[in-house]
């Protein structure tokens, strides 16, 4: 339990270890992307760690990162393949962004960190803890640029009509200011 | 030379049992993805011409175009596919046009790679919207800033570059088909 636990909070990937900045930062533009990457991230983190924590005693030490990549580089490929085929919709509005995930430090950081060293068991619960943990946080920040940048949540209005959205927010910029003030809320609470 | 061996030989059969799951999945998920691209376009053709009911595929050169009629067998217009470099990928189209070519009935992206938020925004109604009846007798230009005249398109806040890129890939095509046309 305790494994599931600590990617929730106390080791949040995105907030506390800042490790996958690179999608954090670039699709949440929105709730609904952040969920999508979030959920593509689960799949992929949960299959590699059973992989490589399966194989662990006969991957040799000096090729275990390229074994790493391959396997992950492979569960990304078929997610890709997956929402292509079963939802185009998220597939286009994920763009490059799903390939990506085979570089995601969050994925190879636990492969290389935890499932190699760890039980099949342990290591799926640290995946799925990590997965959903990161999966929140891109909730998180894609809803509070979406609710300003766009003024709405999930694609529903919620802003008054009159509402300027500020531009910002969906912009670039915008995931770093609100990326900067999670982090230090954060910090804050764990003091 | 034995550790060599060993490295090499695990390496080599991760990636024998990977190389070999994916081609599983993918031929698993090609038809349905081929599939899905036809669909796109087919219902892009709906949305940018919903009065055709019939729609033949005419090959001119090499080249398709599709040719949209009425209930009464009039010409209404026709539809084409305009492909261009955007910001990060093939930016992937279709155009329905006026039977003179002279305006359009709007633009659909069907394929693109491009930012989710930013660029991926050429997909959305107030960009696109923008092409409906559009004058387009006159290469059509991109503007940053001022309210755009006739014949002119205002480019995404954040994504000049994907903006510029629907544009320009626009006004080649019609250039195209419009001579392929007239020679056929």
């Amino acid at each position: 339990m305790k494994n599931f636990i600590k990617g929730l909070w106390k080791d949040h990937p995105v907030f506390r270890q800042l490790l996958g900045m690179c999608p954090a930062l670039a699709v949440t533009t929105s709730s609904m992307n952040g969920i999508s990457m979030g959920l593509a991230v689960i799949f992929v983190l949960f299959f590699s760690s059973l992989v490589v924590s399966l194989i662990k005693k006969i991957v040799p030490h000096q090729v275990r990162i390229a074994v790493y990549t391959v396997i992950i580089a492979t569960f990304v490929t078929i997610v890709d393949l997956f929402l292509k085929a079963q939802f185009p919709e998220i597939s286009r509005s994920l763009g490059p962004y799903i390939p990506l995930i085979i570089v995601n430090c969050i994925i190879l950081g636990r492969c290389e960190a935890f499932a190699s060293k760890n039980t099949v068991r342990s290591s799926l619960r640290d995946a799925l803890g990590m997965g959903v943990g990161f999966t929140w946080g891109l909730f998180i920040l894609g809803s509070i640029r979406e609710i300003f940048g766009a003024g709405s949540i999930l694609g529903i209005r919620i802003m008054p009509v009159n509402y300027n959205p500020l531009i910002i927010m969906i912009l670039p910029a915008g995931a770093f200011l609100v990326l900067g003030l999670l982090v230090a809320v954060m910090n804050k609470i764990e003091e | 030379m034995k550790e060599v061996v060993r490295i090499t030989s695990v390496l080599t059969l991760v990636c024998l049992i990977c190389a070999l799951l994916l081609s599983v999945v993918y031929g698993l998920a090609n038809k349905k993805i081929e599939i899905n691209k036809e669909k796109r376009v087919e219902d892009a053709l709906t949305i940018l011409a919903p009065e055709a009911i019939n729609v033949e595929e005419i090959t001119l050169e090499g080249e398709t175009i599709y040719e949209l009629f009425d209930q009464e067998k009039n010409l209404i217009g026709y539809g084409f596919i305009a492909s261009g470099q955007g910001y990060q990928g093939k930016i992937k189209m279709l155009v329905v046009a006026d039977p003179t070519l002279e305006h359009l009935s709007g633009i659909e992206i069907v394929e693109s790679l491009e930012t989710p938020g930013l660029g991926a925004k050429i997909q959305k109604a107030p960009f696109k919207d923008q092409f409906k009846n559009l004058s387009v007798t006159k290469s059509i230009t991109c503007i940053k800033n001022d309210l755009p005249k006739a014949g002119q398109i205002k480019a995404i806040t954040g994504a000049t570059v994907s903006s510029r890129a629907v544009v320009n890939t626009l006004n080649k095509r019609i250039k195209k088909i419009r001579e392929l046309l007239k020679r056929n």
